[in-house]
Order: structure tokens, then C-alpha cells, then sequence
């Protein structure tokens, strides 16, 4: 397929209503560097996933699941709402969702900075192992199950079992929380966690103070088996 | 004075409901509270192989000459929608076995010996090493609920991806690494902080069911620009709906495995009681893929408890177009090998019986992190052993075949076998040996 040998003009314009996703995407990671906008993205999936360079794509209106799945070092805004595991397991890079974001936002991510704007459904940060993710209103249930590094920041509130089964990563929310997960329990805040997250919150554009905000982790005793927990 | 007549007295008798390791387990179970984990596969008997034989060819069939005439074993795996599909020599592949549960040097071997035998490996729950990849004709890499290690540049690398459901041992569990085996390179490429007891995830954190299994498998093949095939694998339990569904989610290749298959470490009564035997889950996999009209486009690959080329010829004749071996290859690395019998012994054990995989003991350097027993395996010379091994079953594979007049592995069919139990002829759809009769058709 031609496409993807072609080097696309700077500030292109990609049309999900002309050409399929294997060409929008095949285009985009042909490109080294530019800023691409993705036209009438309609729902699609797997959009823009697996980006492998510093290009800026901006997928104008709503995007299905896997919308920028395992990025690399590129920046993807989504101009609307985003399906099921946006930039699941994303390796480094932005990805910006301004409206609201469905389950798994930012599963098993590794790195990078995930910034939704709105609400984030069910399992945010589910498994996450690096990744930053800022959340400007609530999440859903079970988010952060199993999380294992990495920070998740909710301005709004978070839904049921927050941080279950949690590894090392830290939960900040400024909101109430339904209830926390098996092993997740508030931790002090101190200086080091109120920089981390002033610096979260300045990089995601969301004014927020960080002193208010709590601070969830793991209680650690599910790190070794015992019968205590096996049930 | 008359003799008392003696009364005869009864002889110790044990119970076959309560018999020894049962009663060792009560005990056990009563002085620690938890329940036992192990590695391998299940241990009692079950329906088998070991059950059906071949008929051969004679006066209605027309054998081919032993030594001679020639007997495809090639195989083609995911031509259904891939670039490139993969080729082997052989339709007996390595399965997925986690560098985790395994030393670097038993991947490394694995890796070796598949390469020389021209067959692929598999990664498994723990992500890719540089070991393996390097070693590895033909990868296949493991993308599980878990994702350890999981990162497009890895995925880019491989030669087909494999999207773990479940696996035969532990149909709707997840895996187990305990904290003796997470040292700092372990811990490190799963990102755990070092000695937990790390539980990975029975279910996909962003899927559930084959609709949403359809779409990651786009973002997958988006991923790697459509070259490689991408394969599920599941745990014998519903064969036909699990294959069918498979299909519908978009699967190049299905893997199923049945309650023999081995894994590193889970409880003994997922092992022992969740699943079906291989032999009773081939004839409904490959039945769902008749219906769909799949059969050869989407290839079947079995495993559980394979042990050389009569039970490949076997899986072969029910439909399968290839098989993988876990326990078997790391027997022949030199796992549970005699010449370690007093390490085993001092282990509580005997050579044959270890199974206490999780605990990182391994005398034989197979399911070990610990530098000086994993520096007890030789991973060239660990190689060579498993491509002999491999030789020898790729061998008796095409041994059989030929004696049932087939030119090709794969045109073994049912109407080769029959069963030497009822069991094993109802669960295999093959009749019993002498009859015309198969239980349940
Ligand atoms: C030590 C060991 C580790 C395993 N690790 C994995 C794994 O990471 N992922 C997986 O899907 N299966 C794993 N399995 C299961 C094998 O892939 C395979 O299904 C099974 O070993 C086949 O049965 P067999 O051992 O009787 O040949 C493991 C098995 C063993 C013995």
C-alpha cells in the first residue's frame, strides 16, 4: 500500500470518511514529526494506536476503543469522548481526552501522562505500571485494581474499591471515594506527594490545589501469601 | 488342654477413598490453614492418549514404505489474515512458560532447541528476555490478563501473538509467581517491588467477551501492521463454544489445552478438579470449526499432557493441525532428571514426584531464579537434548502416519483409531476397539 511510503504534508488532514483505518493509521506512523488532525473519526477503534514518534495527531470528535493503544512518544487529543482502554498500556507521550472516557482509560500503562477531561467509567489505571493519569471529573468503580506503579489523580470522586489488590502505585482524589478495594488504604500527605502532584496537575493543565486532596496506597500485607488472605 | 481355635484376623487394609496422599493432604491442611500449591499438570489418571490406538493400514488401506516415502510434517500456522504466516518443520511446538517460572537459561534452551528442531517457541506470563529472542527462530509472544513486560517494541518482535484466555491446569485462574522467585530482574521487567507473592489477573483488564476481544484484536493487528497471525488460547472446558467464539473474535489459530497441561504453580484442586481431559476436548473444537466451515483455515493447536509422537499422531488423527508440549520439554532440559535424586531428597521428594515449582528449588536449574542451581543448566547442551527429543517425536509422528498410508501428518482422521475404553472412545468420538460401536454417536 502506497500510503504509508508517502510522506504526508505537515498539518495534514486524515478523513476516517474517506480512507479506511488501516491507511489513517499506516500514514501516521509513517511520520516522524508534523501535527496530523484526524477527521470524522465516527466511533472508530484503535485509532491512532501504536504510534511510535513525537508527531501530534488530534482526532476531531469521539473515538471508539483503543483509541491511541501503546503509545510512543507521540501526542494524541481526542476532540470528544474516548471508548474502552484509551491509551492502554501507553509507553510515554500525551494523550489528552477532553470529554469523557469509558472503562480501562489507561490500562497497564508503562508511561507517559494520560489527561481526560471529563469522567472516567469503570477500572481506570487498572493495572497501571508507570503511567500518570489526571482525571478532571470522577472515575468509576475498581479503579486502580491492581495497580502496580505510577499515580492517578481524580479531582472529582472515585466510585467502589478504589485501589483493590494495589501494588505501589499512588491514588491522590479530591473528591469523596465510594470505598477502597482489599489492601488500599488513605495515606499522609506530605510535601513530596503535594509537589508530585502539583507538577501532575500543572503538566495536565488543571487548576487544582494539591492540598486538597487525599492520598491512597497499599497497606502492603497482601505482598506475601497468608492465610488471612486467601479467601 | 485343647487348643483354642485361632481366629483369623483381618490384614491392614487402606482405603481406596482415603488412601495415602489424601490423607497426608488432610493432615496437611489441618496443620497450615492454606490450601497446597504446585506446579505440573494433574496427577490422577485420567482418559488419554494412552486410551485409542491406530489401526494401521492392512488389507483395505495402503501403507507407505518406512524409511522412504515421503511424509509431509510441515505446518502452516495463521495464513487466515496474516502477512506472514508462520512455517514449521514440525507440528510439535514449545508452549508458553514465563521467564519467572523459569530460569533464564531454561528459556534460553527452549529457545535453542525449537530453533534446531524448526518449530516455534512460545514467551509466556512475565514478557519477552533478550535470551530468548535471540535464540528463537520463531517466537510467539503471549499477550495475558497480567501484561508483565507487555510493550509494543516486544510485540513488533515477535512472530505471531498469542492472546491468553486460559490455560488447561486452571480454566478461569490466573497465575501465580511466589516471592522466592521474584528477584530484582523478575520483579523488574513485571514491575513489582522485589519478594511479593504476585497473583496475575484471571480476567483481560480492557475486554471482556469475544465482541470486545474482536477489537483488541484489530488494535493488535493495527499494531503490528497485519504481518503476524495472531492466536487465543483456552483452557479445555467448553470446547465448541470457546473455539466458535474464538473464531467470531477473529483468531488466526486457536490453542487449546487440555486439564493435563502442566503450569508453574496453582492450587492443587484447580489442577486436579476444573477442566476436561485433552482427548475429550479436540473432537468438539474441531467440530466448531467444521460448522463455521474453519477447519485447516483457522489451525488448531492442542495441548495437556503430549509426550512424544504417538500422542501428536493422535491429537493429529482427532483434527488438530499441531500440538505444543510444556512438561515434556522441560523434562527433556533435564527437569525432575535422577541424577539430582539427593537434592531431591533433601528436598522432601523424589525425582519424578517434584512439583513444588513456585518454591524456586529446582536441582535441575529448569524452574529456578537462583543463580547457582539455574547455572546447573547448560542451555546449549539443554537445547540439543530438546531437539532431539523433538527429532525423535517429529520421528514416530511420521512412523505412524505412514503406517496408516498417510503422505502427509495431517491426513491422519478419526477412522485411523479406535478405543481401548468406553470412556475414551465416547470422549474421542472413535469406536471401541473391535466394534463398531462409539458410545454417544
Ligand atoms: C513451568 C510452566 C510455566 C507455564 N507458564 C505459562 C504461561 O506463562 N502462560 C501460559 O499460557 N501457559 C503457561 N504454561 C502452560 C503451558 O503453556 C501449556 O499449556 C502446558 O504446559 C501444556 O501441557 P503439558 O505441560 O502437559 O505439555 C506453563 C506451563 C509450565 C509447565
Amino acid at each position: 500500500m502506497s500510503i504509508a511510503a508517502q510522506t504526508l504534508r505537515p498539518n495534514a488532514a486524515l478523513d476516517l470518511g474517506a480512507m479506511s483505518l488501516r491507511e489513517v493509521n499506516a500514514a501516521l506512523k509513517a511520520e516522524s514529526e508534523g501535527v496530523f488532525d484526524v477527521l470524522n473519526p465516527g466511533g472508530a477503534h484503535a485509532v491512532a494506536c501504536g504510534l511510535n514518534a513525537p508527531v501530534e495527531v488530534h482526532v476531531r470528535g469521539h473515538a471508539g476503543y483503543y483509541a491511541a493503544g501503546m503509545n510512543r512518544l507521540a501526542s494524541v487529543t481526542i476532540h470528544g469522548n474516548a471508548g474502552t482502554g484509551v491509551a492502554e498500556n501507553m509507553m510515554s507521550g500525551l494523550v489528552r481526552v477532553t470529554g469523557d472516557a469509558s472503562q480501562s482509560a489507561g490500562a497497564t500503562a508503562h508511561g507517559g501522562m494520560l489527561v481526560i477531561g471529563g469522567d472516567a467509567s469503570a477500572r481506570c489505571g487498572i493495572s497501571m505500571k508507570g503511567v500518570e493519569i489526571v482525571v478532571g471529573g470522577s472515575v468509576g468503580h475498581m479503579s486502580a485494581f491492581m495497580a502496580q506503579a505510577g499515580a492517578l489523580a481524580v479531582l472529582g470522586d472515585a466510585g467502589e474499591a478504589l485501589g483493590d489488590s494495589l501494588y505501589e502505585a499512588r491514588l491522590y482524589v479530591r473528591g469523596a471515594v465510594a470505598s477502597l478495594g482489599a489492601d488500599c488504604i488513605e495515606k499522609e500527605m506530605r510535601d513530596e506527594h503535594r509537589a508530585q502532584l502539583a507538577d501532575m496537575l500543572a503538566r495536565a493543565g488543571m487548576d487544582a490545589d494539591p492540598s486538597a486532596f487525599r492520598r491512597y496506597g497499599s497497606a502492603r500485607k497482601l505482598y506475601n501469601f497468608k492465610i488471612d488472605n486467601a479467601y | 488342654m485343647t487348643e483354642q481355635p485361632r481366629i483369623p484376623r483381618t490384614v491392614p487394609r487402606k482405603s481406596a477413598t482415603f488412601d495415602d496422599a489424601t490423607l497426608a493432604e488432610i493432615r496437611r491442611a489441618a496443620a497450615t490453614g492454606i490450601y497446597d500449591i504446585r506446579g505440573g499438570g494433574a496427577k490422577r489418571k485420567l482418559p488419554h492418549f494412552d486410551d485409542l490406538l491406530f489401526l494401521g493400514a492392512s488389507m483395505s488401506r495402503y501403507p507407505l514404505e518406512g524409511y522412504r516415502e515421503a511424509c509431509s510434517t510441515e505446518v502452516v500456522l495463521g495464513d487466515r489474515h496474516a502477512k506472514n504466516p508462520i512455517t514449521l518443520r514440525t507440528p510439535i511446538t514449545i508452549a508458553g512458560m514465563s521467564f519467572g517460572s523459569l530460569s533464564a537459561q531454561a528459556k534460553e534452551a527452549l529457545g535453542r532447541g525449537a530453533t534446531l528442531a524448526g518449530t516455534s517457541t512460545t514467551t509466556g506470563d512475565g514478557g519477552m528476555t533478550a535470551e530468548e529472542r535471540g535464540h528463537s527462530k520463531t517466537l510467539v509472544y503471549q499477550y495475558l490478563p497480567s501484561r508483565y513486560g507487555m510493550n509494543p517494541e516486544d510485540l513488533r518482535k515477535a512472530d505471531a501473538i498469542e492472546v491468553v484466555v486460559g490455560q488447561g491446569a486452571k480454566p478461569g485462574g490466573g497465575g501465580m509467581l511466589l516471592g522466592q522467585k521474584i528477584n530484582d530482574r523478575v520483579a523488574q521487567m513485571r514491575t513489582l517491588p522485589k519478594g511479593v507473592d504476585q497473583r496475575s489477573a484471571c480476567r483481560h483488564p480492557d475486554w471482556t467477551g469475544p465482541d470486545d476481544l474482536e477489537i483488541k484484536i484489530l488494535e493488535l493487528r493495527e499494531i503490528t501492521d497485519w504481518r503476524v497471525p495472531i492466536y487465543i488460547k483456552v483452557g479445555a472446558s467448553r470446547p465448541y463454544y470457546d473455539v466458535a467464539l474464538s473464531v467470531k473474535a477473529g483468531a488466526d489459530v486457536v490453542v487449546l489445552d487440555g486439564m493435563q497441561g502442566g503450569t508453574a504453580a496453582t492450587q492443587d484442586v484447580f489442577i486436579e478438579h476444573v477442566g476436561i481431559p485433552t482427548i475429550a476436548a479436540i473432537r468438539p473444537a474441531v467440530q466448531a470449526l467444521k460448522d463455521l466451515g474453519m477447519h485447516r483455515k483457522v489451525q488448531l493447536i492442542v495441548s495437556g499432557g503430549v509426550r512424544s509422537g504417538a500422542d501428536a499422531a493422535k491429537a493429529l488423527a482427532l483434527g488438530a493441525d499441531a500440538v505444543s508440549i510444556g512438561t515434556a520439554a522441560l523434562v527433556a532440559l533435564g527437569d525432575n532428571d535422577p541424577r539430582w535424586e539427593a537434592d531431591y531428597q533433601a528436598l522432601g521428594t523424589t525425582a519424578g514426584a517434584y512439583d513444588d515449582w513456585h518454591e524456586g528449588r529446582d536441582p535441575a536449574g529448569v524452574t529456578t531464579q537462583d543463580p547457582a542451581l539455574a547455572a546447573r543448566l547448560d542451555p546449549v547442551a539443554g537445547g540439543r537434548r530438546l531437539a532431539n527429543y523433538l527429532n525423535v517425536m517429529t520421528l514416530e509422528l511420521q512412523t505412524i502416519a505412514r503406517a496408516c498410508g498417510k503422505s502427509d501428518v495431517r491426513n491422519l482422521e478419526p477412522q485411523d483409531l479406535c478405543a481401548l475404553t468406553i470412556e475414551a472412545a465416547a470422549m474421542a468420538g472413535v469406536p471401541l476397539a473391535g466394534t463398531d460401536w462409539t458410545p454417544g454417536r
